[in-house]
């Protein structure tokens, strides 16, 4: 081995072992640039050889349409984060007073309990899309008058309540997962059962659930498209709008690519979080 | 009369009896060390006299009052009663100093630039002046339990009960704890610790009970139990522990 191989960036000396991975390393990302590249390759010349592709383009990836609708897209999208922001801050509200209303021990609450079970129980055992029906059709259909008959407003009743007994549920493991020798502690100062639970538990509660709330937000904002059954031009729905239009799927394709753009980061995000939450407790 | 009494003390979880009629008084201003195996109901008596877990029978008497009555509101006794943990549980999510000012806000109402003074003054008593803004993940175990003990004594209890504070500690940690103690004795602190360093209970207790089973098998004076147990179940403990 001669001298050189032996010294590094900025000739620091290098160690036999970092050699010798480093030497791994380049041979690892070259193979996997190779192999990458070969896939891509191999994409980009045989898919288009397969028969139909032509009409797979011109359905779903029809670049006129698309240029046409997008805008459009996006200013319907406008209207799923608009939806999307006035309900979540409801639904972190309701989900922690009924995740409270589970955790009450006092018999004078026991009324409370019982409804805390029962409303996480009906509302994450029905489909979202019924309780969207049963809501955002029916109780405008009682001939309520306007504003209260808006479908905008029953449908985001209808997600609000369906999402906060999901997040109920998370909270309540997060209360659930603060030691019990976190209490002890509170009380043993004195503390009352309420500021035990304000000051000790649940803000270690909320900081563990953190995470696994991002992953229910990600869920709301798809979920949001559910009300385009009910009336409220959302993408989903001005997609559709569209596609009848032009006699194209492009338009949901652009719905999708909205969506994801939206979607992806936060799931990566949220996915991050956890892993750095894993570290933490480990 | 005794500062804190236990009256035939019976504590049970399911069938099993925990603690199994301990008599036992403290006189204001002593120090009283509870020894024994683990299991053998030290940290389950302290925690009854703290109220943290209820009794089966028997009585717990603080200044002659029965504050084991069954209904009882248990706040306005703890608040009386100071307690620290083996694992020293402060509050992740705060500062040193907010941890030792959240029982006193609560509970006295007072606020944090009323409390300041006296708690920078037991900060800095034990040797924490430097640490009050940082969380308890930054400091080490020894500085931890020292705030442990600050947050119990800010709430002025007439009693402090201490469970194997020292168990979890590096060895080279120990000593700067049971200094507090030492402290806390001299200020003329009544006190009952559960703990497994002899050498510490036989140098600073007023008196010595060997817990075994969930009974008291034998109590006295340091040196009387330590130099000349009268029980075999006491020998056998102490031969195993001070080897």
């Amino acid at each position: 081995m001669s001298q050189i191989d032996n010294v590094g960036v900025g000739g620091k000396p290098r160690s036999r072992r970092q050699a010798y991975e480093d030497k791994l390393r380049r041979k690892s990302l070259l193979i996997a640039v190779m192999s990458s590249a070969a896939v891509v390759l191999a994409m980009v010349v045989l898919v288009p050889m397969a028969p139909g592709w032509d009409r797979v383009v011109k359905s779903f990836f029809n670049w006129s349409v698309m240029t046409r609708t997008f805008p459009g897209l996006l200013e319907a999208f406008v209207q799923n984060i608009m939806i999307f922001a006035w309900s979540a801050p409801l639904i972190a509200v309701l989900g922690l007073v009924i995740a409270l209303m589970r955790d009450a021990r006092s018999p004078v609450l026991f009324p409370l309990r019982i409804f805390g079970a029962a409303y996480t129980d009906i509302f994450r055992g029905l489909p979202v899309i019924l309780t969207v029906y049963l809501i955002g059709f029916g109780i405008p259909g009682l001939g309520l008058s306007r504003p209260y008959n808006s479908p905008y407003l029953w449908g985001t009743v209808a997600l609000v309540l369906t999402y906060s007994a999901y997040v109920a549920e998370i909270f309540r493991g997060g209360i659930d997962s603060v030691h019990s020798s976190q209490r002890s502690a509170a009380q043993s100062l004195g503390l009352s059962d309420r500021d035990v639970m304000r000051y000790v538990v649940l803000p270690q509660a909320i900081r563990k659930v953190v995470p696994a709330q991002m992953n229910m937000l990600i869920a709301l904002q798809k979920d949001v498209a559910l009300l385009s059954f009910i009336g409220p031009v959302e993408i989903f729905r001005q997609a559709g709008v569209y596609k009848s239009l032009s006699a194209n799927f492009t338009p949901y394709v652009g719905a999708a690519i909205i969506f994801l753009a939206v979607t992806i980061p936060a799931t990566r995000y949220a996915d991050y979080l956890m892993q750095k939450q894993a570290r933490e407790r480990s | 009369m005794p500062k804190l009494a236990l009256r035939d003390v019976i504590k049970e979880f399911g069938d099993n009896r925990v603690c199994d009629g301990i008599t036992l008084d403290v006189d204001a201003g002593d120090m009283v060390c509870l020894i024994g195996a683990s299991g053998a109901g030290k940290s389950t008596l302290l925690r009854c006299i703290n109220l943290l877990e209820p009794i089966e029978d028997g009585g717990i008497f603080l200044d002659g009052v029965d504050i084991s009555v069954p209904g009882l509101d248990p706040e306005p006794v703890r608040r009386r009663i100071g307690m620290v943990f083996q694992s020293y549980n402060l509050f992740p999510h705060m500062t040193a100093v907010e941890n030792v000012m959240l029982a006193p806000r609560r509970v006295h109402k007072s606020t944090r630039a009323a409390l300041l003074p006296e708690v920078e003054a037991l900060f800095s008593r034990f040797g924490l002046a430097d640490r009050m803004g940082h969380y308890p993940d930054q400091l080490s175990g020894g500085q931890q339990q020292r705030v442990a003990i600050v947050r119990a004594l800010a709430m002025r209890p007439e009693v402090m009960l201490f469970d194997e504070i020292t168990s979890a500690l590096d060895p080279q940690l120990v000593g700067e704890v049971l200094d507090v103690l030492r402290t806390l004795k001299a200020d003329g602190m009544t006190m009952v610790l559960a703990t497994h360093e002899m050498g510490f209970a036989r140098e600073a207790a007023d008196k010595v009970c060997f817990l075994k089973d969930g009974k008291i098998i034998e109590e006295g004076r340091p040196a009387e139990l330590f130099d000349a147990p009268r029980k075999p179940a006491t020998q056998a403990f102490l031969a195993r522990a001070l080897k």
